[in-house]
């Protein structure tokens, strides 16, 4: 078996006396997809932030390729949610791009190479954009200013990339494109997406968690009535494509 | 006498390189202000600059140069503030901005004797840039220029998104510190030329105007550097001729053309 390259172990955190997560385990394997479901306010943001090292947790770890998050997560690439975004920036889809090499790049004082050019081109192939090359940010429509942004996750060779909400921007028939594009990027990286949206699960995903402060994890790529149950802590109305038909229960309020 | 003759005094040379190496430091700084929405914290910081006047007259040394001293050591101390406590930044910013005008005004009064060219410090004027500042004008551009050219990449990353700068492990935080040092900086040469109450214009304007024209940081840096000259030399002129402030003339003559491009933007977006 391979070893992970995130491993989540018993992280807790706390904010403001609130319990944000709650005894999460989770392992990533290379050429996963893996889907973490959860309502608005479940964590999911919190937890890809600890996995990043940007928040520390409370209790428990976070393991990277082996190292702590500070010193690994050059490997990881991350896409943020798209709403936290200043597009008013000036700066183009190459710079935008490129700048996703400065971790990579040595040096007080940084100067792209021809490589770090060649990478920032190969990822805006990769996600359709290249002819955007020179666009300025602002100039681009919603879902090409989201493609942007995975190829500056991308051009970092990351060997996991991190997606929080991403097609929250995205129409449905480019939905299949870009889970397409996902499933084929998931031959070199382990892709990990985040969503509140359970329409959004392809079928490309390999395996699926809920989450609602604590991580409901199950072996297979299905949601299943249960698992959505156990985190939303309440019946939920499967509509989803993966799911033969609508399984609806009848239930009472009380939550 | 003709603005031509006028060209032939020391006064009017030094006042002419005077707004040409501001224009320059607010071009370059003025951008980070503009896309980086620092507009407030630097007008905090170009207000309590004001206390680093009044330490120059109190101990009687270059009040410039201790403006220098006090502002940077100032922006420095609330960037840090920023980072480290959870403070309401504009809350913090109000205060720094009040309490170093206060301290000035107590420096001043704490010093005998008469106070003579304190009102240029407060509105500036740039007629009276003596040949001695104007070397630590150059000197202060050329260090705002050094560190922008050599870590051009790196600001504009932790400008754009602080956040995935970190993931990179850039070192966001000392990165922040250096941009607000470079407006404290900036904030102190325009102190000369439009004074401490009307110093955010400058910095902020022609990079706002430019804004609107460019689509790249660095044409936006270049085109804010030409319009600053050119509010400059036109407030410079058109108070010589009309025999009026030159510093209040400039901030009009910017915020005048600032809105003439925003009426056009205006226009512009509804056709």
């Amino acid at each position: 078996m391979r070893s992970p390259i995130i491993e989540v172990n018993d992280v807790w955190v706390r904010i403001d006396g609130q319990t944000i997560l709650e005894g999460v385990n989770l392992a990533i394997y290379p050429n996963e997809f893996y889907a973490i479901i959860g309502p608005n306010g479940g964590g999911k943001t919190t937890l890809l932030r600890v996995i990043l090292g940007l928040i520390r947790p409370t209790r428990g770890e976070v393991r990277i390729m082996g190292g702590t998050p500070a010193e690994m997560r050059g490997r990881l690439g991350y896409v943020p949610q798209f709403r936290t975004y200043d597009f008013q920036y000036p700066i183009t889809v190459m710079e935008m791009v490129l700048s996703g090499r400065l971790g990579h790049v040595d040096g007080i004082i940084k100067r792209y190479g021809r490589e770090d050019v060649m990478l920032a081109e190969r990822a805006m192939e990769t996600m359709g954009i290249a002819d955007l090359a020179n666009r300025e940010i602002r100039a681009l429509s919603g879902g090409e200013q989201q493609r942007a942004i995975i190829a500056r996750a991308l051009v970092g060779e990351p060997n996991a990339l991190l997606l929080d909400e991403p097609t929250v921007y995205v129409d449905a028939p480019t939905e299949l494109q870009f889970f397409e594009i996902l499933n084929r990027l998931r031959r070199t990286m382990a892709i990990v997406l985040v969503t509140h949206d359970i329409g959004a699960i392809s079928t490309h995903v390999t395996r699926v968690a809920c989450l609602n402060r604590r991580l409901y994890t199950h072996d297979t790529s299905e949601i299943t009535e249960d698992l959505l149950e156990a985190a939303y802590h309440c019946p939920v109305d499967l509509i989803a494509h993966g799911i033969p038909h609508r399984v609806l229960r009848n239930h009472e309020w009380e939550e | 006498m003709s603005i031509l003759a006028v060209l032939g005094y020391e006064f009017f040379q030094n006042a002419l390189i005077a707004g040409v190496l501001t224009s320059v430091a607010c071009g370059i700084v003025g951008t980070y202000v503009v896309v980086r929405r620092m507009v407030f914290i630097s007008g905090g910081i170009s207000h309590a600059a004001f206390g680093g006047i009044g330490i120059g007259y109190y101990l009687g040394i270059d009040p410039i140069l201790s403006a220098v001293g006090f502002t940077v050591a100032v922006a420095l101390g609330v960037g840090t503030l920023q980072i480290r406590a959870r403070q309401q930044m504009d809350t913090l910013i109000g205060a720094v901005w009040a309490a170093g005008m206060a301290l000035g005004i107590l420096l001043v009064y704490a010093t005998p004797g008469f106070a003579p060219d304190l009102f240029s410090y407060l509105f500036g004027n740039i007629l009276l840039v003596p040949a001695s500042d104007l070397w630590l004008m150059a000197i202060l551009v050329a260090v705002i220029v050094a560190f922008v050219a050599l870590l051009y990449h790196d600001l504009m990353a932790v400008t754009f998104d602080p956040e995935y700068a970190t993931i990179m492990n850039l070192p966001v935080g000392r990165l922040s510190l250096l941009l607000l040092a470079l407006v404290a900086l900036t904030v102190v040469m325009l102190i000369r030329v439009v004074g401490i109450i009307l110093v955010i214009a400058l910095l902020t304007l022609p990079a706002a105007i430019s804004r609107m024209y460019t689509s790249r940081l660095k044409s936006m840096m270049m085109s804010a550097i030409l319009l600053g000259i050119g509010f400059t030399l036109a407030g410079i002129w058109l108070s010589y001729i009309l025999d009026i402030p030159s510093g209040a003339t400039i901030v009009l003559v910017g915020s005048s053309a600032y809105a003439v491009a925003v009426g056009a933007q205006q226009v512009r977006e509804r056709r």
